[in-house]
């Protein structure tokens, strides 16, 4: 057990100097953009003396390396700073849609996750049946489709009939069950996106192992061929599969901006791109290192269960 | 069970292949073949405005044309041509890359192994449609950039996963016996490796082919994508979806090519993957 | 002179100044005077999908650039003018004003007993600070420069203003219609825009940017013929499809742009109203004058007759426009020259003018990007089909929509561009057409035009006036270095349960941006 914590200690430090490296990447690409904050906001209405003095009135003027030390800097003492565009507390920004990210993410993880494992298993058992075929075609054909056209079919069929509302703008004083009702649309249409990927897997780790010596034995003591999957395969096949729940996780916390603007659903996505659009470097450094920082943990989390699970990995030799 | 997967045997094993394994092999035939052939096929040209806009299904314009009054049905055409290039460009490049140091990775170890490690899990971690926001709106969106900028993106999962399998192989005592005898890395690589790491890159690349579309298509929901006039399954999709709204299934038609390419494709994966796997039924 | 250009809140009597011709003539006179079959009722809650909305926006009305700050805008501000619904300028918070010295003096009255949300006074002093936040040396406001003739301002009085020009401009009001001068309370001397407070008929309850507004009726409004819902929410929708179908399963009752490409079958949908308004809105595809081959006049000729304007009408507009000429001066402005000759798709005569340039063969590269406007990729699209029978290979440079201003608007030699409604002729020509202009996109000098526009800003006579703007249509129509194909309309869509009046103002989307005020739920 104690090279679990040390694994995980040093699996964090390793992560902070990710994090560290991927703000000087995304403070670069910012620098590299076309215009800066200044011009993205004036838009065509910008002429040469109105962005100077947009730029001294933010200190845009000041060399990069002096304002990405200042930024850092703030970052140090736990402050974001404010945003440069709408000057407001980049905390205060945030707070609200990180929230609204990470319900949707819980909500739809709570659908596809069991979902996708149970159609997966089942494939597997029953691999090369209809049923398994129907499984595969229909995730296949659901993963194939652009989310936001997704969202479009979801809204003209379960939307225009009146069951479900066609625009998720939570707010923070909706009750639980207004909210869970409000985003399901972007719940489902999420469920679709990802659950094709994980059933997919779990369905060829579990077939990748049936063909082993010690599943055969149990085959051949008798064991029925859904205890074989549950009690012998599934076990073995964890670690692959929690490697693609968390690959999921972390898209449904960081990339289902598209989903956010289909059902205008207030989340991080829609507010990092319209930072990057407006250069709003601060804001898109905070947005971004959230996302980094959810990145690493759910990996971190993913190695770890996928240690527990495997015994000869936590007593390595 | 090494070299089970590779072309030649596949071809030999065609016969005892399943239903859905055929299914999908004349999918991905009739793609190649009108990939190929789209200038001879299709009706009208690919930018050429034949009609109003709209038309509906007729014998002249058998899907009709669309908002510019182009010939849908030769759009699709050309768009086999121009999307599965592109995708197929992609992946191949994500995979050359990604594979090729991933297992590098693996093989030599040490420092190699923790530089690309830490550079890609760095990459992972920022989220990838921002990422290809970002690079695609500093080298502009050419259909190169396009290809260019997905395909180092996606190379850094096929990296890691190829790393990963790469891993269990080289502790592997053959890959031990190999080296004794004095082996290249390069050797080792093609003659060892890759056969035995095949069979879930294959599952990959499957799934990845058709994200690639999807890329695409998300892209062009933000204003970025393929450059027009170039027809291109993704942004027809794109450009044509609001009719969804209105029970019209113009946009289904570039989604189910879209769709059926990648049903066909992952059979055919699934068939090597369960020949790989050694299962009898 | 001065009784001239003097101008009252009185509607009886007709402006002189800076007037769009109505569209039509028929639509009633004022508002809401006039016979109508159905008054206004009050109450309701309204929900509005806007699109533009940004996490970035701020309240700072010199940053205002969108529909979405525009219609939350004009729901809790008001301007010293505005534009009615015949598109005529009429004075808002002002009682009157009145130009002399060759209009190069200009006196502004306020109405009295105006006061903000929270009870101040509308006095001069507000009007001098919010002039001032747009003037004053440091200014950051997209407004600045409209404003760069005002030499000085002198508070006469508690309710009165004189501004001094540095030269005569008869059109000087129209300024103070634009969507960024919406007045400010002032403390201590300087414009107060972050506490989101103003003198309109809502007050601003909640502004999350990029994602919605809350307004609820002001009790003490001002205008009792005004602001007839209880409570708005503007919701920010950027995607089409989604505003459309929000409203479709009733989710919001009014959407801003409706998607052209659909807009046929939302027509056709029981219990929605699509409507539009015809205003200035155009598009271009403006050269860089200065630049060969552009600096041919020819060949800028070649690209004119080789536009079929019609074909773009149908397909980027779904009908909702009319044609352009080459010149920014639309239909429902005043001193629009209707005598002038339409240009027309002319492949034989474009090609003409193409060898008369000295070019058999050309490939041009035309700049454009998708979130300029609808459709417009496949308005340049089309134009390069039409081009093809010419000789020219127009290759299609689609960049990304963001830092299109900065890195290739005025910086590419050919690129697409479009300009939102002025008030006035002068305002557009002296924008974009004027040699000195900031935004001059077609980097056309002409001091020839240069002195009629000048000229024409303090001509009284009224025929010689509408003379030199028929000789600066000209011109720019036949020398200029822009394609003008298309004036577009504002196409948009509500609830049947949301009435409106008959004339509606084309200067922005929705009633030129005062719909929150202006519209009602019907009893």
């Amino acid at each position: 057990m104690k090279t679990l914590w040390l694994m995980i200690l040093g699996r964090l430090g390793l992560g902070l100097a990710t994090l560290l490296a991927i703000s000087v990447i995304i403070f670069s690409a910012i620098e590299m953009l076309p215009g800066d904050l200044a011009q993205e906001i004036l838009g065509q209405s910008a002429t040469p003396e109105t962005v100077a003095a947009f730029r001294s009135e933010l200190g845009l003027d000041r060399p990069a390396l002096e304002r990405y030390l200042d930024w850092a800097g703030g970052i140090a003492t736990g402050d974001f700073g404010t945003s440069m565009a709408s000057r407001r507390p980049i905390s205060e920004l945030i707070a609200a849609r990180i929230s609204n990210t990470l319900f949707l993410a819980l909500y739809a993880a709570a659908i596809s996750v069991p979902l996708a494992l149970v159609l997966g298993l089942l494939a597997a058992l029953y691999r090369n049946s209809v049923f398994d075929r129907l499984a595969n075609v229909t995730a296949l054909s659901s993963v194939s489709l652009p989310e936001f056209f997704l969202g479009y079919i979801l809204i003209f069929v379960l939307a225009q009939s009146g069951l479900f509302p066609a625009v998720a703008d939570v707010t923070a004083e909706m009750p639980l069950g207004d909210r869970l009702y409000a985003a399901f649309l972007p719940a489902l249409t999420l469920t679709l996106v990802v659950t094709a990927h994980m059933m997919r897997m779990t369905r060829a780790a579990i077939i990748n192992l049936l063909a082993s010596p010690y599943i055969e034995m149990a085959r051949l003591k008798g064991v029925p061929r859904g205890r074989v999957i549950l009690c012998h395969a599934l076990p073995n096949a964890l670690a692959p599969i929690i490697n693609v729940v968390a690959v999921n996780m972390a898209y449904l916390v960081t990339g289902v901006v598209v989903v956010e603007v289909v059902f205008v659903y207030p989340g991080l996505g829609q507010l990092l791109v319209d930072s990057v659009a407006k250069r709003d470097v601060s804001v898109v450094q905070a947005a971004s290192l959230i996302f980094a920082a959810a990145y690493v943990l759910l990996n971190l989390a993913a190695d770890v269960l996928a240690t527990v699970s495997n015994p000869r990995l936590v007593h390595a030799r | 069970m090494t070299a089970s997967i590779l072309p030649l045997s596949a071809a030999r094993g065609l016969r005892s292949a399943p239903f859905t394994a055929r299914f999908g092999m004349a999918v991905i035939a009739l793609y190649v073949a009108v990939a190929l052939c789209a200038p001879l096929i299709a009706p009208y040209g690919e930018t050429e405005i034949v009609d109003a806009e709209f038309m509906p299904w007729s014998a002249e314009y058998l899907l009709g044309t669309d908002n510019l009054g182009r010939d849908m049905l030769s759009r699709i055409i050309y768009g086999a041509r121009n999307t599965v290039g592109i995708a197929v460009a992609t992946t191949v490049l994500a995979f050359l890359a990604g594979a090729a140091l991933g297992i590098l990775a693996a093989l030599r170890g040490g420092w190699v192994d923790q530089l690309l490690s830490r550079l890609v899990d760095v990459l992972m971690a920022i989220p990838s449609l921002i990422f290809k926001l970002l690079l695609l709106t500093i080298f502009g969106t050419s259909v190169l950039s396009v290809v260019l900028i997905i395909a180092l993106v996606d190379s850094t999962r096929v990296f890691r996963l190829a790393r990963a399998v790469s891993m269990n192989i080289v502790v592997m005592d053959y890959i031990e016996a190999a080296r004794l005898r004095g082996d290249g890395t390069w050797r080792l690589i093609t003659r060892e490796i890759l056969p035995n790491a095949a069979a879930p890159l294959a599952a990959e690349f499957g799934l990845r082919f058709c994200f690639v579309f999807l890329a695409i298509s998300a892209l062009s929901f933000l204003g970025l994508g393929i450059q027009p006039p170039t027809a291109d399954w993704g942004s027809m999709v794109r450009d044509n979806a609001s009719l969804i709204s209105f029970g019209d299934i113009t946009p289904l038609i570039p989604a189910t090519a879209i769709a059926l390419l990648t049903i066909g494709v992952n059979f055919v994966v699934d068939w090597m993957l369960h020949r790989a796997s050694g299962l009898k039924d | 002179m001065a009784r001239h250009m003097k101008h009252h809140a009185d509607p009886t009597r007709r402006a002189l100044l800076g007037s769009m011709a109505a569209a039509g003539g028929l639509a009633a006179l004022g508002w809401p005077g006039g016979a109508r079959a159905a008054a206004p009722s009050r109450g309701g809650h309204v929900r509005y999908g806007v699109r533009g909305g940004s996490t970035t926006d701020s309240l700072d009305p010199g940053t205002y650039s969108h529909a979405f700050v525009r219609t939350m805008g004009y729901a809790f501000c008001n301007t010293l003018v505005e534009i009615d619904g015949n598109n005529r300028l009429q004075p808002e918070l002002l009682e009157f004003w009145e130009g002399s010295k060759g209009a190069a003096s200009w006196v502004f009255r306020l109405r009295p007993g105006i006061t903000f949300h929270d009870g101040k006074a509308l006095t001069a002093d507000d009007v001098i600070a919010t002039v001032q936040h747009h003037v004053r040396p440091g200014s950051t406001s997209g407004a600045r420069a409209l404003m760069t003739a005002i030499k000085g301002m002198e508070r006469l009085d508690d309710l009165t203003v004189r501004f001094t020009l540095e030269a005569g401009n008869a059109d000087f009001p129209a300024i103070f219609s634009d969507y960024r001068m919406m007045v400010m309370p002032a403390r201590d001397g300087v414009a107060d825009f972050a506490s989101g407070i103003g003198t309109g008929g809502y007050v601003l309850k909640n502004f999350e940017p990029g994602v919605r507004a809350s307004l609820e009726r002001n009790p003490n409004y001002w205008r009792a013929d005004r602001a007839f819902f209880d409570s708005v929410d503007i919701l920010a929708m950027s995607d089409a499809t989604s505003r459309q179908n929000a409203l479709l399963t009733g989710a919001i009752d009014v959407m801003d742009q409706a998607d052209l490409k659909t807009v046929h079958m939302l027509k056709r949908k029981s219990g929605i109203e699509v409507a539009s308004t015809t205003g200035g809105l155009h598009y271009t595809y403006a050269m860089n004058a200065e630049l060969a081959p552009y600096d041919n006049m020819d060949l800028r000729l070649a690209l004119k007759y080789g536009v079929d304007r019609e074909a773009l009408l149908q397909k980027v507009l779904r009908g909702y426009g009319s044609l352009g000429n080459d010149h920014p001066v639309a239909p429902t402005m005043a001193y629009y020259a209707a005598d002038i000759e339409q240009r027309a798709y002319d492949p034989d005569r474009a090609r003409h003018h193409l060898k008369k340039a000295g070019l058999d063969n050309v490939s041009l590269s035309l700049s454009v990007t998708d979130g300029l406007y609808q459709g417009a990729v496949d308005g340049v699209t089309l134009y390069r089909e039409q081009l093809a029978p010419v000789g020219i290979d127009l290759e299609i440079a689609r960049v990304p929509t963001d830092g299109f201003w900065t890195d290739t608007w005025m910086k590419k030699p050919f690129v697409a561009g479009i300009w939102g409604t002025r008030a006035t002729a002068d305002m557009i020509l002296s924008a974009a057409y004027e040699s000195t202009a900031a935004w001059n996109e077609s980097f056309w000098r002409e001091p020839r035009f240069d002195a009629l526009l000048k000229a024409a800003r303090t001509e009284l006579d009224e025929s010689r006036r509408a003379e030199l703007y028929r000789d600066m249509q000209v011109m720019i129509r036949d020398e200029g270095a822009a394609v003008i194909p298309l004036f577009a309309d504002n196409v948009f869509a509500l609830s049947d349960r949301i009435g409106h009046p008959e004339a509606m103002s084309g200067a922005w989307e929705l009633d030129g941006g005062r719909s929150i005020e202006r519209w009602w739920i019907k009893a």
